[in-house]
């Protein structure tokens, strides 16, 4: 997309967007990258504190334990989004913050909470999947050529 | 141990994300659904369940893993109804996780005013 733009572009946009790459400022790439390996991390580690807890205390097995753990995470983080927190933290860490599944229900919760006052049906409920619709979309859409892929090469014997 | 494997993977998966905005110039909604759709081909390549098992929340807890788990639903009701299973399935182990977004963000509305 970028190519293309570059071509219709007359010689004096070409010129500006030269001088505009020069001036930006350089992305500090590595902090960045630490940042969010940093917070990921840590985030992943909180995970798996709770669902140890599933599995010792809720009588969850390994496997079925990470769907509880990762409702509980959602929780805290429409919390931490309520409260302003998560935004804060988001700020910090970047991708570290995003990635998780925490990333994913605050992106949903501050899209409900941000256009509440268009409404419930057309605020809350039209706006909530803003940008957790297109992960959905193309989620479902993937699964669903692997699924196809797996039932033609292995018929209904697929699967784990 | 598993708690540093958790650390490491889960990191190196945010890492990606990380070069993906930075590097790549790509938009979080671009980055998410990128590592959502590699999630699922990991699964659709058997990769994904190791992964799991070596990383536990490593691997469970970043959006990749929501990939896997559509392609699991997918594949559970394919093994157990045939080829309609792949449609009927698909949301079946990620109930969880769609549904307390949906709620707690819906809930979150009603009480919270927006800030800024």
């Amino acid at each position: 997309m970028a190519n293309n733009k570059k071509k219709k572009a007359t010689p004096v946009q070409q010129e500006y967007q030269k001088l505009a790459k020069q001036i930006e400022p350089k992305r500090p790439i590595f902090k960045n990258c630490l940042r969010a390996f940093l917070s990921g991390g840590a985030i992943c580690v909180i995970g798996q504190a709770i669902q140890e807890m599933f599995v010792h205390w809720g009588g969850f097995d390994e496997k079925k334990a990470s769907n509880p753990t990762v409702a509980v995470l959602i929780l805290i983080s429409v919390i931490l989004t309520s409260l302003g927190v998560y935004d804060k933290i988001a700020q910090w860490a970047g991708a570290g913050s995003a990635v998780p599944v925490t990333g994913f229900a605050n992106s949903m919760a501050s899209a409900a909470i941000e256009h509440r006052s268009e409404g419930l049906v057309l605020g809350v409920g039209g706006k909530m999947f803003k940008l957790a619709g297109p992960v959905i979309v193309f989620g479902t859409v993937a699964a669903f050529f692997v699924g196809i892929v797996t039932f033609v090469f292995k018929g209904t014997g697929g699967g784990h | 141990m598993i708690f540093l494997w958790a650390f490491l993977v889960g990191g190196a998966i945010c890492v990606f994300g990380q070069i993906c905005f930075d590097a790549f110039k790509l938009t979080p909604a671009h980055t998410m659904t990128l590592l959502v759709v590699l999630g699922a081909i990991a699964d659709g390549l058997g990769l994904y369940d190791p992964l799991v098992q070596f990383a536990g929340a490593g691997a469970s807890v970043p959006i990749t893993s929501f990939g896997n788990a559509l392609v699991h639903g997918a594949l559970e009701e394919l093994q157990k109804d045939g080829w309609i299973g792949v449609i009927t399935g698909i949301f079946k182990v990620t109930s969880a996780g769609i549904s307390a977004a949906i709620i707690f963000s819906f809930l979150a509305a009603l009480m919270v005013k927006p800030k800024g």
